[in-house]
């Protein structure tokens, strides 16, 4: 756990003004900024390119890709819900073949770090996407989406059980180089969700991601059936922001040392602050690109003034800071900086 | 190329059962073309209405007192429609713009027939000034429920060579259909390009109707959307390709301006068998983004 020694003696201006250090490591994946895109939420990063640079994110995060095309399922896909709202996408895409041509090509290209999810309907769909994966330039990490929450069947959604769960992400991490790290995407939606993390960390997940859409669903009172084709869909937005902030604290207790990309609801850098306070590394802005595109770079910006004003030097001194016990916080007035370069702080990271 | 604006609103006057807001809109006001769109958010940066709603651009003034502005329609049906009709003059306005594919002109001086179902016809008028400008006949179309729900009437006979009025209750033109007056307007005029907005079950009528009698028409689609700059996958319809191919298209960067002879009208709503990557043909259904 973290121990610290932080002092809010200094004058707010003066603390402000500090150049906050952002860069953040995910399992060995060195980004300059903590803020990824949320897989599913910013396609390939071509779209959100023409609103922000996203070479400056910490990386994109890739809509999930499968081995084959995908229609998806039909529309509506989508309903809004209080501060969120649910979609029923189904996976839709190119399939990987055209992922690795186009969009990977592209993301190289552009030079931005670039995490790609993939999907799979069997062990041995995550396998084989993995397999192709190897033999491509550009794939800084991938995250193993375990986690749809609208497949047909239960018992498809492989998070929901520790053995299935640790037997995809065992497949993803013996089939992928290992300079390259591997992040599993865990669902809420289970008893325990450290039971999960703690199942994938075994099997070889160099990381995890916290957390996916909840299951949800809306009754539309006007033609009182579903609101969405689909039935049910992943609830996500502000409104699941406690639930995700709550996952990634379990997490961080169960497991100290964890590379956590915590994910859930973010729509300003309080939020975020509260992810990275509750022991996430990083984190991936999501639902809230749809409101506002540019907000990524918004989070980054408020993030890095938020931990300046608490007297943060870094990024990497706030992660886990919540879970710091009464008698690790000593507030020491004689040990208070005479050179008024911020507040002072020591840190023993977990 | 989009890009995001904090807008004011310069006015908001009634239209019938609409309402016609005018935001600046800086830089999007030059580059907007008839058939764009913007997106405005709901409610503030703090809003519970995250998802962004999706207007036609009904006109722009590229240099005024206010700079650039667009002007959009917006009929107060929900929570996020009726937020943005009860604004008032200086107040914030986030838009994202100009969206989407828009309507295509005609390089030579042909005869266009252009059909709007209630404020569906929107972004009719701009077109049709542009059409005009080219030398194209323009006849135009307007169709609603009833004579309340029927939008720029009199903006239509200053542009149109000829306007045709018809609503489902004969409040206001002829009782009927906007098919009906459709049929008269081509066999009388000629029209050689159908330009068509508003909702589905019209936009497909008006498509077969053009396809049917060998004409060429462009459908704006109206399909809801979560982002509207082609990251969340959620307004898609089933459109077959160059190659022939069904492919679920975005509408919002695909579109919303589509060959009407290309969408699957009848489909919309479902993912046909014979689309790309379709349940059943590659793989089991389901599963989330």
């Amino acid at each position: 756990m973290t121990r610290a020694v932080i002092r809010d003696s200094l004058p707010k201006e003066q603390r402000s003004v500090a150049v906050v250090d952002m860069s953040a490591n995910l399992a060995g994946l060195e980004m300059t900024s903590p803020i990824l895109t949320a897989s599913g939420c910013a396609a390939a990063g071509r779209e959100l390119d023409q609103f922000f640079d996203i070479t400056e994110l910490g990386a994109v995060v890739t809509k999930s890709i499968m081995l084959e095309p995908r229609s998806g399922r039909p529309t509506p896909r989508m309903a809004e819900t209080p501060s969120g709202m649910l979609n029923s996408i189904g996976l839709q895409g190119p399939g990987i073949a055209s992922f690795v041509e186009r969009d990977l090509v592209w993301l190289h290209q552009r030079g931005a770090r670039t995490v790609v999810s993939i999907a799979g309907d069997s062990v041995e769909d995550y396998a084989k996407l993995a397999k192709i994966l190897r033999m491509h330039e550009g794939v800084d990490a991938i995250e193993v989406n375990i986690s749809c929450p609208n497949v047909a069947d239960r018992g498809k959604v492989f998070a929901c059980e520790a053995n299935s769960a640790s037997a995809v992400v065992q497949a993803v991490r013996r089939n992928t180089d290992s300079r390259i790290p591997i992040f599993a995407k865990l669902s809420p939606d289970v008893t325990d969700i450290t039971s999960i993390a703690i199942a994938c960390v075994r099997a070889g997940a160099d990381g995890l991601s916290v957390i996916n859409t909840l299951l949800g669903m809306v009754i539309d009172t006007d033609t009182m059936k579903p609101a969405l084709a689909g039935v049910t869909g992943g609830l996500s937005g502000p409104a699941i922001r406690p639930v995700a902030v709550r996952c990634v604290w379990q997490i961080r207790q169960a497991l100290p040392d964890v590379p956590i990309l915590g994910m859930g609801g973010i729509r300003t850098g309080l939020d975020a602050l509260q992810f990275i306070l509750a022991g996430a590394n990083a984190v991936s802005v999501g639902t809230v690109v749809f409101n506002d595109p540019t907000a990524p770079m918004r989070v980054h910006r408020e993030l890095s003034e938020a931990l300046a004003s608490k007297g943060f030097r870094s990024l990497a001194e706030a992660v886990s800071y919540a879970h710091r016990s009464g008698d690790e916080i000593i507030v020491n007035e004689a040990e208070a900086p005479s050179d008024g370069d911020g507040a002072d702080q020591d840190l023993d990271q977990m | 190329m989009p890009n995001q604006y904090r807008g004011e609103v310069v006015s908001v006057r009634r239209a019938g059962s609409y309402f016609v807001l005018t935001l600046t809109a800086g830089a999007m006001a030059e580059t907007a073309r008839p058939g764009h769109f913007v997106a405005l958010a709901i409610g503030g940066e703090e809003s519970g209405l995250l998802l962004r709603r999706a207007f036609s651009i009904h006109g722009v003034q590229q240099r005024g007192v206010f700079g650039g502005t667009v002007d959009v329609v917006v009929s107060p049906h929900g929570a996020g429609t009726r937020w943005l009709a009860q604004r008032h003059r200086g107040d914030t306005v986030d838009i994202v713009g100009p969206l989407g594919r828009p309507f295509s002109l005609p390089r030579d001086p042909v005869s266009c027939a252009l059909v709007g179902g209630g404020y569906g016809s929107a972004p009719l008028f701009m077109l049709a000034e542009q059409l005009r400008a080219r030398g194209c006949r323009v006849d135009m179309v307007l169709g609603a429920a009833n004579e309340d729900k029927l939008f720029g009437v009199l903006e239509a006979k200053r542009m149109a060579s000829t306007v045709t009025i018809t609503t489902d209750d004969g409040s206001a033109g002829v009782r009927g259909r906007v098919t009906d007056g459709l049929a008269k307007v081509m066999a009388s005029h000629g029209t050689e390009v159908v330009y068509a907005c508003g909702p589905m079950g019209m936009l497909a009528a008006v498509a077969q109707m053009a396809t049917e009698t060998g004409v060429y028409s462009q459908c704006a689609v109206e399909e809801s959307m979560a982002c509207g700059i082609g990251v969340c996958m959620t307004c898609v319809l089933p459109v077959i390709g160059d190659d022939g191919v069904t492919r679920m298209v975005r509408s919002c960067v695909d579109g919303p301006v589509f060959r009407g002879d290309t969408v699957r009208w009848a489909d919309v709503g479902t993912v046909p068998p014979d689309t790309l990557g379709a349940p059943g043909v590659l793989g089991a259904p389901g599963g989330n983004r």
